[in-house]
């Protein structure tokens, strides 16, 4: 499953970065388009190996800063930051629990746009600010929120679909089996 | 030995990204231009996708309506050839008038139609990509714009996409004149990551007499944008730094949230 994991998480990223450039009704309504990149980069977190957070984000970083007018790999720094630190933790945490993912979803999604738009900004850019950017910040951390238990389910199902199921053990001890002699 | 490998994979990462980031701009492009050719089959799924209620529609349209359509279509054809004709005619007239006076004339625009593939999916950019590139003859820092008015500059070019750079991000700022007696003069530069639709017009002298609903255009200084296109309309206006020069705020006539196709003029210059 690990391998196929892996893949499946570096194709929800390629798609969800086409999906935010593609599809901007988010935007439309909202003023702000939700970044998928730090939901999924929680559930690499806490779910996958250490060679899959490492490539979600630095490709899912290449990705995203391509259709962008970012600066080739400037996302791969808050993402990595945002995946390392969840999976150094990752032992201690209620990974299964829909809060816990909440929780780390929000914190993901608050952290990543802020840190790219500190570094944008600490390398000389001039990105589009104002008293609105906070509305969008705060539209990215709840739809990042909300997004993280759903991406949870979406991959345990898509886990239970392709991955090995465990052996059911069946009941029948042949240690507890009653002989019945002759009567 | 275990926290050994996590920090190992974080430095390797870091020292990817910063290796990255070192590149040199063309390099840059040259990555990025690669990396958006993966995208390409997406571009088409997703363009197929659209097309197709369209083209559901169609095949089940009567043939009335089309008939009703062509009748509608040739009559409006025939009113912009008589327009044009108008046109071409006043056009011959300020070419000898301005030959008389030994002032530059003004060439024709070159115009190509691009279809907007994608948008900025980060907050903090106001761009979008057109399907058009190099191959196309598209460079750099060639203006925008629809039928409705302007809409950026090229920024970058790759062979078959370039990126767009929209009026209202803070690398798109142009020189606009307002169409009243004093013929003020500003630059429209962005209002905030939310007013897409409503830009500021700034550095307008503090005597600037602005009255709502007068229409900016291009000034054609700059070297980008020629002259005349027209940018938006004055919502209100107030004086700034104790009257030192004044601020508009200028409603854009085209909705960059709609952005479907553009068209990219490729000869802006005077000849």
């Amino acid at each position: 499953m690990n391998i196929l994991q892996t893949i499946l998480i570096l194709a929800a990223a390629f798609l969800a970065v086409f999906a935010e450039a593609v599809f901007p009704l988010l935007r439309y309504w909202l003023g702000a388009q939700v970044d998928l990149l730090p939901v999924l980069m929680v559930y690499a977190a806490l779910n996958a190996d250490l060679a899959t957070v490492s490539l979600l984000a630095v490709l899912g970083g290449l990705w995203f800063d391509t259709l962008s007018a970012n600066p080739l790999g400037i996302t791969i720094l808050p993402l990595s930051v945002v995946g390392f630190l969840i999976y150094l933790r990752r032992d201690l945490i209620l990974r299964e629990m829909s809060f816990a993912q909440l929780v780390l979803g929000t914190v993901a999604s608050a952290v990543v746009p802020a840190l790219s738009v500190l570094l944008l900004l600490s390398g000389g850019k001039t990105p589009l600010l104002g008293w609105g950017s906070l509305w969008q910040w705060i539209v990215m951390t709840a739809g990042g929120a909300a997004a993280t238990p759903l991406m949870f389910a979406l991959f345990d199902r898509c886990h239970h679909a392709l991955g090995y199921q465990p052996r059911t053990e069946t009941s029948f001890r042949p240690d507890r089996e009653i002989r019945r002699g002759r009567l | 030995m275990f926290r050994k490998k996590q920090y190992l994979a974080l430095g390797a990462v870091t020292l990817v990204a910063l290796l990255i980031l070192s590149l040199p701009p063309r390099v840059t492009g040259h990555v990025k231009l690669a990396l958006g050719s993966l995208f390409l089959p997406l571009f088409g799924l997703a363009n197929t996708a659209e097309q197709l209620p369209a083209n559901l529609a169609d095949s089940v349209l009567p043939r009335r309506e089309l008939l009703r359509q062509i009748d509608r279509l040739t009559r409006e054809n025939q009113q912009f050839q008589v327009q044009a004709l108008q046109a071409a005619a006043l056009a011959r007239e300020n070419d000898q008038l301005h030959s008389l006076l030994g002032w530059q004339q003004q060439a024709p625009w070159k115009l190509k139609l691009a279809n907007v593939v994608t948008r900025d999916p980060a907050n903090w950019w106001q761009t979008v990509q057109i399907n058009l590139g190099s191959r196309d003859g598209i460079q750099t820092n060639l203006p925008v714009l629809t039928a409705d008015g302007l809409v950026g500059r090229v920024s970058a070019v790759g062979y078959t996409r370039s990126q767009v750079v929209l009026i209202g991000d803070p690398n798109c700022r142009v020189s606009a004149i307002v169409d009243n007696p004093g013929r003020d003069m500003g630059i429209i530069s962005a209002s905030g990551p939310l007013g897409a639709s409503l830009l500021d017009l700034t550095y307008l002298s503090g005597s600037a007499n602005l009255k709502s609903g007068q229409n900016v255009f291009t000034s054609g200084l700059g070297g980008v944008f020629p002259r005349g296109i027209p940018i938006g309309q004055v919502v209100d206006s107030r004086p700034v730094e104790f009257g030192l020069y004044t601020e508009a705020r200028v409603k854009l006539s085209v909705n960059l949230g709609a952005l479907d196709q553009v068209w990219v003029i490729l000869n802006p210059q005077p000849n």
